[in-house]
Protein backbone atom coordinates (compact mmCIF):
# COMPACT_ATOMS: atom_id res chain seq x y z
CA UNK A 1 0.00 0.00 0.00
CA UNK A 2 1.20 3.79 -0.83
CA UNK A 3 -0.28 6.67 0.83
CA UNK A 4 -1.20 9.65 -1.88
CA UNK A 5 -3.25 12.45 -1.65
CA UNK A 6 -6.70 12.35 -3.82
CA UNK A 7 -6.08 15.34 -7.01
CA UNK A 8 -8.56 15.35 -9.15
CA UNK A 9 -12.03 13.09 -10.19
CA UNK A 10 -12.06 11.61 -13.44
CA UNK A 11 -15.25 11.86 -15.52
CA UNK A 12 -16.17 8.98 -18.18
CA UNK A 13 -18.89 7.87 -19.88
CA UNK A 14 -17.48 5.00 -22.52
CA UNK A 15 -14.82 2.73 -20.19
CA UNK A 16 -14.58 -1.07 -20.02
CA UNK A 17 -17.73 -2.86 -18.46
CA UNK A 18 -15.87 -3.84 -14.82
CA UNK A 19 -15.39 -0.06 -14.42
CA UNK A 20 -19.38 0.68 -15.17
CA UNK A 21 -20.87 2.56 -11.44
CA UNK A 22 -16.80 2.56 -9.78
CA UNK A 23 -15.74 6.28 -9.14
CA UNK A 24 -12.19 6.55 -10.14
CA UNK A 25 -9.65 9.33 -8.52
CA UNK A 26 -6.44 10.57 -9.35
CA UNK A 27 -3.83 10.34 -6.73
CA UNK A 28 -0.58 11.98 -6.44
CA UNK A 29 1.94 9.50 -4.03
CA UNK A 30 3.30 11.38 -0.86
CA UNK A 31 5.89 10.47 1.22
CA UNK A 32 5.33 10.12 5.47
CA UNK A 33 5.09 14.22 5.35
CA UNK A 34 3.09 14.99 2.86
CA UNK A 35 5.33 15.83 -0.32
CA UNK A 36 4.70 14.47 -3.48
CA UNK A 37 6.57 11.69 -4.84
CA UNK A 38 6.88 10.38 -8.48
CA UNK A 39 3.74 10.63 -10.92
CA UNK A 40 -0.15 10.53 -10.02
CA UNK A 41 -2.31 7.28 -11.29
CA UNK A 42 -5.47 6.48 -11.13
CA UNK A 43 -7.53 4.27 -8.44
CA UNK A 44 -11.03 2.95 -8.29
CA UNK A 45 -12.55 4.31 -4.81
CA UNK A 46 -13.68 1.89 -2.24
CA UNK A 47 -13.89 3.92 0.63
CA UNK A 48 -15.65 7.13 -0.29
CA UNK A 49 -12.91 9.24 -0.54
CA UNK A 50 -12.93 13.03 -2.12
CA UNK A 51 -10.28 15.53 -3.57
CA UNK A 52 -7.73 16.92 -0.98
CA UNK A 53 -7.71 13.31 1.43
CA UNK A 54 -4.98 11.36 1.95
CA UNK A 55 -5.77 8.08 1.44
CA UNK A 56 -4.53 4.66 1.13
CA UNK A 57 -4.11 2.63 -2.17
CA UNK A 58 -3.68 -0.50 -3.61
CA UNK A 59 -1.63 -1.12 -6.80
CA UNK A 60 -1.97 -4.78 -7.18
CA UNK A 61 -5.12 -6.28 -8.98
CA UNK A 62 -5.55 -9.01 -6.19
CA UNK A 63 -5.92 -6.19 -3.92
CA UNK A 64 -7.84 -4.12 -5.55
CA UNK A 65 -10.68 -6.42 -6.57
CA UNK A 66 -11.00 -7.46 -2.82
CA UNK A 67 -11.28 -3.46 -2.13
CA UNK A 68 -14.47 -3.14 -4.37
CA UNK A 69 -15.50 -6.45 -3.40
CA UNK A 70 -16.03 -7.97 -6.95
CA UNK A 71 -13.36 -10.88 -7.55
CA UNK A 72 -14.41 -11.06 -11.52
CA UNK A 73 -13.47 -7.81 -12.05
CA UNK A 74 -9.76 -8.95 -13.39
CA UNK A 75 -8.62 -5.42 -15.54
CA UNK A 76 -8.73 -3.69 -12.09
CA UNK A 77 -5.28 -3.03 -10.79
CA UNK A 78 -5.43 0.45 -8.51
CA UNK A 79 -7.84 1.07 -5.46
CA UNK A 80 -8.13 2.72 -2.85
CA UNK A 81 -8.50 1.51 0.42
CA UNK A 82 -8.55 3.80 3.47
CA UNK A 83 -8.85 7.48 4.25
CA UNK A 84 -5.85 8.40 6.51
CA UNK A 85 -6.22 10.45 9.41
CA UNK A 86 -3.17 10.87 10.32
CA UNK A 87 0.49 9.62 10.20
CA UNK A 88 2.63 9.78 13.33
CA UNK A 89 6.41 9.65 12.86
CA UNK A 90 9.06 8.74 15.43
CA UNK A 91 10.38 12.45 15.28
CA UNK A 92 6.92 14.02 15.36
CA UNK A 93 6.97 14.62 11.54
CA UNK A 94 3.44 12.96 9.26
CA UNK A 95 1.12 14.59 6.97
CA UNK A 96 -2.10 15.80 8.55
CA UNK B 1 -4.53 3.11 -13.98
CA UNK B 2 -2.70 6.32 -15.79
CA UNK B 3 -4.76 8.89 -18.08
CA UNK B 4 -3.18 9.39 -21.45
CA UNK B 5 -3.48 10.67 -24.72
CA UNK B 6 -4.22 9.11 -28.07
CA UNK B 7 -1.42 10.39 -30.51
CA UNK B 8 -1.42 7.52 -33.41
CA UNK B 9 -2.45 4.50 -34.42
CA UNK B 10 -0.42 1.26 -34.75
CA UNK B 11 -0.87 -1.35 -37.73
CA UNK B 12 0.26 -5.01 -37.44
CA UNK B 13 -0.25 -7.50 -40.11
CA UNK B 14 2.02 -9.83 -39.13
CA UNK B 15 1.18 -10.65 -35.04
CA UNK B 16 0.12 -13.12 -32.66
CA UNK B 17 -3.38 -14.61 -33.33
CA UNK B 18 -4.38 -13.46 -29.81
CA UNK B 19 -4.35 -9.79 -31.31
CA UNK B 20 -6.22 -10.55 -33.76
CA UNK B 21 -8.94 -7.60 -34.61
CA UNK B 22 -7.53 -5.42 -31.88
CA UNK B 23 -6.94 -1.93 -32.72
CA UNK B 24 -3.25 -0.70 -31.21
CA UNK B 25 -3.03 2.77 -30.02
CA UNK B 26 0.09 4.92 -29.34
CA UNK B 27 -0.84 6.84 -26.18
CA UNK B 28 1.25 9.32 -24.34
CA UNK B 29 0.89 9.27 -20.85
CA UNK B 30 -0.44 12.81 -19.78
CA UNK B 31 -0.82 13.75 -15.82
CA UNK B 32 -4.21 15.47 -14.43
CA UNK B 33 -3.81 18.91 -16.38
CA UNK B 34 -2.66 17.48 -19.31
CA UNK B 35 0.94 17.53 -19.29
CA UNK B 36 2.89 14.42 -20.99
CA UNK B 37 4.41 12.25 -18.85
CA UNK B 38 6.75 10.01 -20.11
CA UNK B 39 7.38 8.13 -23.23
CA UNK B 40 4.70 6.65 -25.43
CA UNK B 41 3.65 3.09 -25.42
CA UNK B 42 1.43 1.14 -27.73
CA UNK B 43 -2.00 -0.17 -25.98
CA UNK B 44 -4.74 -2.06 -27.56
CA UNK B 45 -8.41 -0.34 -26.83
CA UNK B 46 -11.48 -1.43 -25.30
CA UNK B 47 -13.55 1.62 -25.79
CA UNK B 48 -13.70 2.80 -28.72
CA UNK B 49 -11.07 5.29 -28.03
CA UNK B 50 -8.99 7.41 -31.28
CA UNK B 51 -6.86 9.89 -32.02
CA UNK B 52 -6.98 12.82 -30.18
CA UNK B 53 -9.30 11.46 -26.82
CA UNK B 54 -8.19 11.61 -23.58
CA UNK B 55 -8.16 7.89 -21.97
CA UNK B 56 -7.14 6.18 -19.06
CA UNK B 57 -5.25 2.96 -19.57
CA UNK B 58 -4.40 -0.57 -17.44
CA UNK B 59 -0.83 -1.61 -17.79
CA UNK B 60 0.47 -4.97 -16.39
CA UNK B 61 -1.11 -7.92 -16.37
CA UNK B 62 -4.45 -6.69 -15.37
CA UNK B 63 -4.41 -5.28 -19.43
CA UNK B 64 -3.86 -8.88 -20.59
CA UNK B 65 -6.79 -9.34 -18.52
CA UNK B 66 -8.91 -6.93 -20.97
CA UNK B 67 -8.09 -8.75 -24.47
CA UNK B 68 -11.36 -10.13 -25.81
CA UNK B 69 -9.82 -12.89 -27.31
CA UNK B 70 -8.68 -14.39 -23.91
CA UNK B 71 -6.69 -13.79 -20.77
CA UNK B 72 -3.34 -15.73 -21.81
CA UNK B 73 -1.43 -13.24 -24.55
CA UNK B 74 0.94 -10.83 -24.03
CA UNK B 75 -0.76 -7.38 -23.73
CA UNK B 76 0.83 -4.78 -21.03
CA UNK B 77 -1.33 -2.25 -22.14
CA UNK B 78 -4.90 -1.87 -22.59
CA UNK B 79 -6.91 1.48 -22.69
CA UNK B 80 -10.16 0.53 -20.48
CA UNK B 81 -12.46 4.41 -21.11
CA UNK B 82 -12.58 7.74 -22.69
CA UNK B 83 -12.16 10.77 -20.21
CA UNK B 84 -15.30 13.29 -20.89
CA UNK B 85 -13.39 15.72 -17.82
CA UNK B 86 -10.94 15.60 -15.13
CA UNK B 87 -12.23 17.79 -12.68
CA UNK B 88 -11.00 19.82 -9.45
CA UNK B 89 -7.35 19.66 -10.53
CA UNK B 90 -7.03 23.37 -11.06
CA UNK B 91 -5.62 23.66 -14.84
CA UNK B 92 -6.97 20.60 -15.61
CA UNK B 93 -7.00 18.10 -19.11
CA UNK B 94 -9.99 17.56 -20.66
CA UNK B 95 -11.40 14.87 -23.28
CA UNK B 96 -11.19 16.15 -27.01
CA UNK B 97 -14.35 16.66 -29.13
CA UNK B 98 -15.21 13.63 -31.11
CA UNK B 99 -16.42 13.90 -34.56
Amino acid sequence: MMLARVVANVVSTEKHPHYKGQKILVVQPVDPDGKPRGKSLLAVDGVQAGIGDLVLVVDEGGSARAVIGDESAVTIRTAICGIVDRVDLEDGRGAP
Amino acid sequence: MKLGRVIGRVVCTQKMDCFEGLKLLLVQPVDETGKDAGGALVAFDTARAGEGDLVFFEAGKEAAQANPNGWFNPADAAIIGIVDAVTGAGNTASGAHRT
